[in-house]
């Protein structure tokens, strides 16, 4: 019983519940509006774009990449798809899809320079994010589309619970079920734990590595979508700079960036934690301009956890080894 | 490239038909002529041995055959079709398994999924049926005779568990070939007659395996042919009926060795260690013992007998619970490496790749990183000739053989990484300096050549503590032996006064 205790205590993913948890209680006392059926829908509505891309960047963090050019695929595609459905009408169908088809792209051809330039995926993403993002900024002009169909700007919630939160709970289990039931899912483990054996063992390189960008370029897309739908117009520099808050709580949910390591549930609770933290910091009235440094500090601590718990384990296993 | 298979039809008639051939292959990289012309050919079902010393181009031969590396010249036919070079899907599609010698496994899968990764690959998008590969992984383990725990990560295993890990990988796929590239270096002996046992079944089920050894002892013991690799040219395939360790090793070194004891050792000075009932509990008990300056001081014992925590503690990684460590005659403490370095006390590990070596960076960093500060000559600068200087001294001392100085540790062979652990340590002029296992993985020519340097050492007046499960080498190569048994030390020997069997029974009782 002790030892199971202690075994749970260990696991990342409880101790980051266990966080989450302490500070819910201690907002809640200190605040009556955070702990009410309103309040918490709403910050699970405005965390839901950010869940979403999450769940793409996992994806890629497991392989041993990293992407940090999501945000500017979503926004390349959240403008070409709002143009297409101004010019000639569609529906969620068509809207998705398309959003999904060029997200995608994007993405396979992040993975197509890593793999054939074999440059390191932060500088291959870090210029293809520079790059879709200036031509974005030079075709719109820095100028927002408000003029968005009527069907695609008004709430729509299925049971009760809105249509973000609906798709951010879609894409999660989407890629719960790629990395855990699917073979190609245990390949991406593979290719990020020992990527030399990977090869070894036959698994296709450039085949994992487009399907990872790919799929990261087209969660980043679908977010896009219901980034655009939340806010009723699409504003070319809204998604920028979001990458890092992003990469923050995909980390703080146990994501290692040297790869081979990731949960969904880590992610979610990661995403969770800084979403109960900002909230729970608005509600008592703490600046926003100070976020960022609480959000800092929150991620310094969590990951020099994780790194200590690594290192630690490292040693045991030496000793173990002897 | 396919043409039919006549090319090599006028080669001598063969008992068994071969199932690969390698015809004159030569790889080049950067520099070293890996493989110079070199053609090997492996019959159906057979057990063949590839020998020779470290850097000769064993691993590199193999990563040809399993499509890792491609060939600069040479055809390699398979299943009657001869390719310009393989991919790693063709070549394990035609039945060929590898078990590299870094193992290659997925320290963050677990056992069962790293024993049956291959079935992940049989079909992109299927579903994983994670209770099939439990039941699978355990059937193949105990085709092998192990019980290894399958839910567990294997980055947490010890690296002898790993090893079996990797057997069982290559146990799980439809094999016809399954090479295997110094798959004993870290097993204990009942798991090594278990693997050769194993090796041997293989074969009754028509499977042909090659074998990567330095232990000349084990390739004797199984070979059927044996093929030996000098410096990437071929000097010939024997059977094995032709051959025995000694002439082996000729082949391999092209030159001849004799062993023979060492004197006695006598001297008057004092000691510089001294050891008094050392104990931490579960590992080792009531450890007693003296060593001179000069001296060469054998501790055999087998894997788990408490040896390599002995070793440790001297060296400040495993604080022991009780009992006091002497140095120069003065009480020392040693709750750190460093304060065991400051010691004089320097330790060559046995497990070069995840305690001795920084494996990216280059041969030169690696020799000097533990002398820096010897190094710094105005300012606090690194003085770049002075470093120069004492890296080149090093790597010709101990023969290091490399391109130069400059190029990453992991591009070297096996053999080769375990030289500049060595010379690591020598480097920062130790007066204690504890050797575990420094000749595992190591070809006889080089083994020799490390005895030899360990002589040289001693002679300078280091004291040498010399860790090893190989009775003979102990026998030869140390003035003093301490058996070391079940965490204890059971016996005290001198090596003119006991035979290798009476040795060899001390350390199983
Ligand atoms: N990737 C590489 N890049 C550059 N040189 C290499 C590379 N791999 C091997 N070599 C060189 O090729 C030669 C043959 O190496 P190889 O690993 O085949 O030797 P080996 O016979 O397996 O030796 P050991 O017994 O020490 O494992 C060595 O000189 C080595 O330094
Ligand atoms: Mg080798």
């Amino acid at each position: 019983m002790r030892n199971f205790v202690r075994f749970l205590f260990r696991r990342h993913d409880v101790q980051i519940g266990l966080i989450v948890v302490i500070m819910a209680a201690c907002f809640s006392t200190i605040s009556s509006g955070f702990l009410t059926p309103g309040n918490l829908m709403d910050m699970l509505e405005s965390y839901s774009v950010m869940a979403i891309m999450a769940a793409g960047l996992l994806v890629v963090l497991i392989s041993g990449g990293i992407d940090i050019s999501f945000a500017a695929i979503a926004a390349v595609s959240q403008f070409l798809v709002a143009i297409i459905l101004v010019r000639f009408g569609g529906n969620w169908f068509v809207a998705f899809s398309l959003a999904g088809l060029f997200g995608a792209l994007l993405g396979v051809v992040n993975a197509l320079l890593i793999y054939y330039l074999g440059a390191i995926s932060v500088i291959v993403t870090i210029s293809t994010m520079t790059f879709y993002f200036s031509i974005l900024m030079f075709v719109t002009q820095g100028k927002s589309i408000y003029n968005l169909p009527n069907w695609f700007t008004s709430d729509i919630s299925v049971l009760a619970i809105p249509f973000p939160v609906v798709v951010a709970a879609i894409a999660l289990l989407l890629t719960l079920f790629l990395v855990s039931r699917l073979t190609i899912g245990r390949q991406i483990y593979g290719l990020g734990g020992n990527p030399e054996a990977a090869k070894r063992m036959g698994c296709n390189i450039v085949g994992l590595q487009c399907f990872v960008y790919g799929y990261s370029g087209f969660m980043a897309a679908v977010a896009g979508i219901v980034q655009a739908h939340r806010v009723e117009e699409v504003v070319p520099y809204a998604l920028i700079g979001r990458e890092l808050d992003v990469l923050a709580a995909v980390v703080l949910g146990g994501a290692s960036l040297s790869g081979g390591v990731g949960t969904v549930s880590g992610t979610v609770l990661g995403i969770v934690l800084l979403a109960v933290l900002q909230n729970g910091l608005t509600l008592l009235g703490v600046s926003s301009y100070s976020f960022g440094v609480v959000t800092g500090i929150v991620i310094l601590v969590s990951v020099s956890a994780t790194a200590y718990a690594a290192k630690r384990q490292r040693k045991r296993s030496i000793r173990d080894a002897i | 490239m396919m043409v039919p298979r006549e090319l090599a039809e006028h080669d001598q008639p063969e008992p068994t038909p071969a199932f690969v051939e390698m015809l004159g292959i030569s790889k080049r990289f950067s520099g070293v002529q890996a493989l110079r012309n070199v053609s090997f050919t492996i019959r159906s079902a057979e057990i063949h041995c590839l020998a020779g010393e470290n850097g000769c181009g064993k691993s590199t031969l193999i990563k040809i055959l399993a499509g890792v590396y491609a060939p600069d010249e040479g055809t390699i036919i398979l299943n009657q079709q001869a390719h310009s070079h393989l991919s790693p899907a063709a070549s394990q599609r035609a039945g060929v398994q590898i078990i590299y010698q870094d193992l290659s496994l997925f320290p963050n899968l677990s056992v069962a999924e790293n024993i049956l990764f291959r079935r992940h690959l049989a079909m992109p998008s299927r579903l994983v049926r994670r209770a099939e590969i439990v039941k699978q992984a355990r059937e193949v383990m105990a085709r092998l005779g192990v019980n290894l725990p399958v839910e567990e990560v294997v980055g947490r295993l010890p690296i002898a568990t790993r090893q079996l890990v990797a057997i069982c990988r290559v146990l799980a796929a439809e094999a016809r070939l399954v090479v295997m590239d110094e798959p004993t270096a870290s097993l204990t002996h009942h798991e090594i007659d278990a693997l050769l046992e194993t090796v041997r079944g293989l074969k009754a089920h028509r499977i042909a395996t090659v074998f990567v050894s330095h232990k000349l002892e084990e390739v004797m013991r199984i070979a059927e042919r044996v093929t030996v690799l000098r410096d990437g040219s071929k000097v010939g395939t024997y059977p094995a009926s032709e051959i025995n360790r000694y002439r082996l090793t000729e082949l391999m070194t092209g030159q001849k060795f004799e062993t023979s004891l060492k004197p006695a050792f006598s001297s008057k000075t004092p000691p510089i260690l001294e050891v008094r009932g050392l104990t931490r509990r579960g590992h080792y008990e009531e450890v007693d013992f003296l060593l001179r300056p000069g001296e060469i001081l054998g501790i055999i014992g087998r894997l788990g007998s408490g040896r390599t925590e002995l070793a440790l503690s001297l060296f400040g990684m495993n604080p022991p619970d009780a009992g006091e460590v002497l140095i120069g005659g003065k009480p020392a403490r040693l709750p750190t490496n460093r304060a065991a370095i400051r010691h004089g006390i320097g330790y060559v590990s046995e497990d070069r790749l995840s305690l001795g070596l920084v494996m990216p960076q280059s041969i030169a960093d690696n020799i000097v990183i533990s002398v820096l500060k010897k190094l710094t000559g105005v300012l606090g600068l690194i003085d770049g000739g002075r470093r120069r200087k004492s890296v080149n001294h090093w790597i010709d001392e101990l023969h290091v053989k490399t391109r130069a100085p400059d190029r990453p540790v992991q591009e070297l062979s096996g053999g080769n990484q375990q030289r500049v652990v060595l010379a690591k340590w020598l480097a920062t002029d130790p007066r204690i300096l504890i050797l575990d296992s420094p000749t595992v993985g190591v070809d006889v020519g080089a083994k020799v050549g490390i005895y030899q340097i360990i002589d040289a050492l001693a002679a300078r007046g280091i004291a040498i503590i010399f860790i090893t499960d190989e009775v003979e080498e102990v026998l030869h190569q140390t003035n003093r032996i301490l058996v070391m048994l079940s965490r204890r030390i059971t016996a005290t020997l001198d090596p003119g006064k006991v035979t290798e069997r009476e040795l060899r029974e001390a350390i199983s009782a």
